[in-house]
């Protein structure tokens, strides 16, 4: 396979752009649309990055405004609103992360190991769903469910007795934290599960038929040959997570929070919105979204070459 | 599908010794898991559901649980009736019409070419294709640049920014490399066929699979997002109805949580049952649709799972 590679790429090269071009020029012409889309709405914005070294006036521009250096960063991170914002980002994403990354994989080796196919193929139907449905309808329904006094699962638990009063699963910052992040997991587990389950149907057969001859139980074949089995998407996937340790989703914080829950709720992503957006702060903005996505950024690369160095795949 | 538990006598055989096909404790448990979860993911929208067609006054009585009480349509009379509510269906659909078609055109034009082994530069055109994907500008500089390009407040800045996705296009891209036999394409090249016919008539009647899958994640992905809608709009006739559902309820949960209203159980700004009514107004279509589509859902997911 590598030297086919190797091979198929010394073709390419002896070929001269003109003879390229000439064959192809169909394809660099359709090519054009994308790279036009991409230069035009995501390249043309980097230089926009440039306002985060800056004291950035609107009325002034870029051309009217002075460098700042570093001195924004340093401002924000004096700011208690911003390092709020970053202490909530990276807790309530480490939990997210804790949480909601080994319950997919739980979940596919449990839907695995499903006897009853039909029962498997629509119990799969019914938990892709959540992925499926916007924040606002999550955010709504989640109301529905934990107001205080008119949410279904506090009228429940009230009427059976176990409770006297409503607990404010949405509107104390400690019961809310919980909620959210039960939510997060509740959203994206089923879906998680479909990269797992492809991974499983690729292990061999043979292998589980040699392990029950050799009487190895139900647990055992999980632990020694599915789990082994799934590792490489298990590594591939934590890699792509922990790239999202800095972001946060607006429209489930936004969906899930209220002011009650402010403490908690801020996170950077609302950071970014209320300074830049809602108070017209650009530089600040800017520099906490540009140390938000170097972050991100960083965490990958370096995570992907962990990754590699310990023989896996990797992502890039 | 609780029932099926007790039905263990017609477990499937796949083999082996018999005791391993014996339906045991840990296969109840496991089902039992199971079952919970997916209550979960049903109950809350058949409360929600049930809700919406109950009295007023039989919901804040709080009587009303997985059954409806004084069945009644007036909130659907209300949701239909409001034509802010209809109008931003409309507008969400056309938005997300004109968002996939475009969409998967620039997703053609980049996954066909850069499916092709041959093509010169083809790692540096792959490389600027794919670095927004990690690494955005933000969401100032793109407001400052979108105001720039005039598209800022209007319909297309809804639209243009997200066209090209870099993963859908790793998806097609990937799906052409592996179910496009390169011999199909290189007769027809010998019998003078040009790369747009190749495209046109050879490889897109192929790729019907893909091609639907993509749309859907294109369409699906438009018509639940709308941060975009809060960053880069004002206007009210610019509201995606997702936008207009989270600030309905927004509004409505403040005046709630912020006062003492939730604990009388006094009037509200939205009704619950209102609210409810919108809840449903806005999740049914993708219900109804969702088991129909989910097989393309799933197989996207596992070709963009494929490295490319």
């Amino acid at each position: 396979m590598g030297k086919a590679k190797s091979g198929n790429k010394e073709v390419i090269a002896k070929t001269s752009w003109k003879k390229a071009f000439k064959r192809d020029w169909q394809l660099y012409l359709l090519l054009l649309f994308p790279l036009v889309m991409v230069f035009v709405f995501s390249y043309a914005a980097y230089p926009g990055m440039r306002m985060a070294f800056m004291d950035y006036k609107p009325i002034r521009g870029y051309a009217g405004s002075e460098w700042v250096g570093f001195k924004i960063f340093k401002d924000i991170f004096t700011d208690k609103e911003f390092t709020r914002a970053l202490r909530n980002s990276i807790v309530f994403n480490l939990l997210d992360l804790l949480i909601g990354f080994p319950m997919p994989i739980i979940l596919a080796l449990i839907l695995n190991e499903l006897r009853y196919a039909k029962f498997k193929k629509v119990s799969q139907t019914i938990l892709y769903l959540p992925h499926f449905l916007s924040w606002a309808i999550i955010g709504s329904v989640a109301y529905n469910m934990f107001r205080p006094s008119t949410g279904l699962v506090n009228m429940v638990l009230m009427k059976i007795g176990v409770i006297q009063q409503g607990i404010p699963f949405m509107t104390e910052k400690w019961h809310w934290a919980v909620t959210y992040l039960l939510i997060g997991v509740w959203q994206s587990m089923g879906w998680g599960t479909i990269l797992y389950l492809a991974a499983i149907t690729g292990i061999s057969g043979e292998l589980y038929e040699a392990a029950m001859i050799d009487g190895a139980n139900r647990w055992k074949r999980m632990w020694y040959i599915t789990l082994p089995g799934i590792k490489g998407t298990v590594v591939t996937l934590l890699i792509m997570n922990l790239g999202k340790i800095m972001g946060s989703n607006l429209e489930r914080l936004t969906a899930l929070g209220n002011t009650q829950v402010a403490d908690f709720q801020y996170q950077l992503a609302i950071y970014i919105y209320n300074r830049g957006i809602g108070n017209a702060k650009f530089s600040p903005a800017t520099a906490a979204n540009l140390f938000q996505s170097l972050v991100g950024l960083a965490l990958v690369l370096l995570s992907d070459r962990i990754a590699k160095k310990l023989g896996e795949d990797g992502l890039l | 599908m609780g029932k099926k538990e007790k039905t263990n006598e017609t477990t499937v055989s796949t083999g082996g010794e018999h005791a391993v096909n014996k339906f045991r404790v840990s296969d109840f448990v496991m089902m039992a898991v199971i079952v919970l979860l997916c209550a979960t993911c049903v109950l809350p929208f058949i409360h929600v559901a049930v809700k919406s067609i109950s009295g007023n006054a039989a919901v804040m009585a709080k009587s009303v649980y997985f059954w409806p009480k004084d069945i009644t349509f007036d909130a659907y009379k209300r949701v239909f009736g409001d034509d802010s509510m209809t109008y931003s269906m409309g507008f969400s659909a056309v938005v997300t019409l004109i968002f996939t078609a475009l969409g998967m055109l620039v997703c053609t034009c980049a996954a066909y070419p850069l499916s092709k082994k041959r093509l010169k530069g083809k790692q540096g055109i792959t490389f600027l294709l794919m670095v927004p994907m990690y690494f955005g500008a933000g969401i100032i500089p793109s407001y400052l640049l979108y105001q720039d390009l005039k598209v800022l407040n209007t319909v297309w800045v809804l639209i243009l920014p997200l066209i090209y996705s870099p993963y859908n296009m790793l998806i097609m891209k990937n799906y052409f490399q592996s179910t496009i036999p390169d011999s199909l394409e290189e007769s027809a090249f010998l019998d003078g066929a040009s790369n747009f016919q190749i495209l046109w008539k050879i490889v897109l009647p192929l790729s019907k699979p893909i091609l639907a899958t993509l749309s859907l994640f294109y369409a699906v992905g438009r018509w639940n997002a709308y941060s975009d809608n809060m960053y880069y709009t004002r206007d009210n006739n610019l509201k995606l109805i997702q936008y207009k559902l989270y600030q309905m309820v927004a509004s409505a949960t403040e005046s709630q949580t912020s006062s003492l209203a939730d604990i009388g159980g006094v009037s509200q700004s939205v009704p619950e049952v209102l609210q409810a009514a919108s809840i449903m107004f806005v999740t049914v279509p993708i219900i109804i649709i969702y088991p129909f589509l989910q097989k393309y859902f799933v197989k996207g997911a596992m070709i963009g799972a494929v490295k490319g």
